[in-house]
């Protein structure tokens, strides 16, 4: 009997935090469905009969959504490249090498690990406009093109890699590059893989930076341009605002159904600094 | 037989000398510029690294510093003021207000999310496949963009048509304007701001638990220990490091969050949700005081450098390590 009330209980308490992580998504989806009349009902409706795909449609012609998903494209992948070619050749160097300098050097990778960007966004903007970099590709790049928690990371990793099979590389006269890219980071798969997926859920999702560092349009990525869909029709259109939600959201829950399982292993990787 | 296995050994040890003399020939031959070589690769390598980080992180700091002690709008020339940006600080009424708001803020969302995430841990403990689901289901906040979660929210926190105050209705709670009062304008954001962080709380929480040795349990559950004891006893003490360094993350998470409080509230109704970055980035992008929002820069950043090292101080004297 106890076995009974207790089974059901844990069987309610399931279902109570479930709906409470799932409903938001639910209802940003089916808001995205809905006509501005159902959207105005009150009390509002659980289910659409007719959905209206037209509201992706209209999201999409309402702002430059091409405009700024070119862009959150390009800042994504610039960012992740110059991660990899930062990130890596660090890496190896504080792995691997020794040389004057290299305690305090690493030490002060680390250290930039207490200061984040909402401390230095202002100083950071007032370098990049002396720079005149201000709205071009470069001041959303820059800031973010590297990363102490990757440097600390892939190093551990690359400690892993047995030394033997570096110096049997180098005597075969392989240079260090080739020895960076084909030997460590193939050896080093799964931290390059879970650093890639923090990465890029990070780049695209990222709207401080986007948000501080562009003046006008012409940089602007996805989080910060969909805002202006909150203005279409005065900001009542919600099934607009929830639509361009939507459209955002997509790559980042094809990446999750994809690869949960390493998502979630990434993501406890960083619990353990 | 045994001639022509001699042979062999002998022509294999004959290649091998070859071999180390080349070797020794070459690496001798090369030595001066290949040493000199491999003295500056390493430095080579950690150069792109650094310099980003020598001028985004530590020269801006330090270039922070220094516009802090001037009057200046970006645009005109710097004028000198010494401690004026942070005399004015101090003293600026308004800007009290900032910091209770956010020591508000942090008050409401370290508790919240440290007590929330460490139950519900302690209830999805268990391996099993519905345990796996709940956890993933709650995780999805934590890689979905704020952007997309505070629109979410603020629909669903709508007074007259969200479903908050719909579904609330049924337990007779009268309609409240989450965004809109401002008695209740933090409360909503700090919500919005735990339930998005839960999901990585309980991802770590679980890990150490379940990380915990089971012969600890094992000898308390001989000893007839109380499930209060156990808690108290092994599971807290065992995940006080998961614990201080989570409760430290949320800590300088408070203190700069900014995303949710821009989205969702602007910093009104009334000030009541203008935090300290929220300020800093309008006091410097909004209204053009640079020098002053320097001033707030790099009292977060003494902040931010106070607590970390109080969090170390107490981590060394209580912390239990294995």
């Amino acid at each position: 009997m106890a076995n009974i009330l207790r089974k059901s209980s844990r069987g309610v308490i399931n279902i109570i935090l479930f709906l409470i992580f799932f409903i938001p998504f639910y209802w940003m989806a089916l808001t995205s469905i809905k006509s501005i009349g159902q959207v105005m009902q009150f009390p509002p409706a659980f289910f659409v009969s007719k959905p209206r795909f037209e509201n992706f449609i209209t999201a999409f012609e309402s702002i430059e959504f091409l405009h700024y998903l070119k862009n959150s494209v390009v800042v994504t992948v610039c960012v992740m490249a110059a991660q990899l070619l930062t990130v890596v050749p660090a890496a190896y160097a504080f792995a691997r090498f020794d040389f004057k300098g290299k305690g305090a050097m690493f030490g002060m990778v680390l250290a930039t690990t207490m200061i984040p960007a909402q401390m230095i966004f202002l100083p950071v903007f007032v370098i990049l406009s002396k720079a005149h970099l201000i709205n071009t590709y470069w001041s959303l790049i820059l800031p973010q093109a590297t990363s102490a928690f990757g440097i600390f990371m892939l190093r551990q990793s690359f400690m892993q890699v047995p030394k033997e099979l570096i110096e049997a590389a180098r005597l075969d006269k392989a240079g260090e590059m080739k020895i960076m890219f084909k030997i460590m980071l193939p050896m080093s798969k799964s931290t390059v893989s879970t650093l890639a997926l923090l990465n890029f859920i990070g780049t695209w999702n990222d709207y401080f930076w986007a948000k501080v560092l562009t003046t006008t349009d012409a940089v602007k990525t996805l989080p910060v341009g969909i805002t202006s869909l909150s203005n279409v029709d005065g900001g009542i259109a919600q099934h607009i605002v929830m639509a361009g939600n939507v459209l955002m959201l997509l790559p980042i829950l094809i990446a999750f159904v994809l690869a949960q399982k390493q998502i979630l292993k990434a993501f406890s990787y960083t619990g353990v600094k | 037989m045994a001639i022509f296995e001699k042979k062999a050994e002998k022509n294999h040890s004959l290649a091998h000398t070859a071999e180390s003399i080349k070797e020794k020939f070459f690496s001798g031959k090369k030595a001066g510029a290949s040493t000199l070589l491999r003295k500056i690769t390493p430095y080579a390598m950690v150069r792109p690294a650094l310099s980003i980080f020598m001028v985004f992180m530590i020269f801006s700091a330090i270039y922070m510093l220094y516009i802090s002690f001037f009057d200046w709008n970006m645009i005109k020339d710097m004028k000198f003021v010494g401690l004026d940006n942070y005399i004015k600080m101090f003293t600026d009424p308004d800007f009290l207000l900032v910091m209770s708001n956010t020591f508000q803020y942090m008050f409401m969302m370290v508790p919240m999310s440290m007590i929330l995430s460490l139950a519900i841990a302690m209830y999805l403990r268990k391996n099993t496949f519905i345990n796996r689901l709940l956890q993933n289901v709650m995780f999805l906040p934590t890689i979905v963009s704020l952007v997309s979660i505070s629109f979410v929210w603020i629909w669903i926190m709508d007074s007259d048509k969200g479903l908050l105050n719909y579904l609330l209705s049924f337990f007779g709670v009268e309609a409240i304007n989450w965004l809109g009062d401002p008695q209740f304008a933090m409360f909503s954001v700090v919500l919005v701001n735990v339930w998005k962080s839960l999901g990585y709380y309980v991802l770590i929480f679980v890990a150490a638990l379940q990380g915990i040795p089971s012969y600890l349990y094992e000898a308390a559950a001989l000893d007839k220990a109380k499930p209060m004891t156990v808690f108290f006893k092994i599971t807290l003490p065992m995940l006080s490091p998961t614990l201080f360094f989570l409760t430290l993350t949320s800590t300088i998470g408070s203190f700069k969050t900014f995303e949710s409080i821009s989205l969702m509230t602007n910093g009104g109704p009334m000030e009541s949700t203008n935090t300290l970055v929220f300020e800093l980035y309008r006091q410097g992008f909004v209204f053009y005081n640079t020098g002053y929002a320097a001033a707030m820069g790099v009292f977060l950043m003494a902040l931010i450098g106070l607590m970390t090292f109080l969090y170390f101080k107490v981590l060394q004297k209580k912390v239990h390590y294995q």
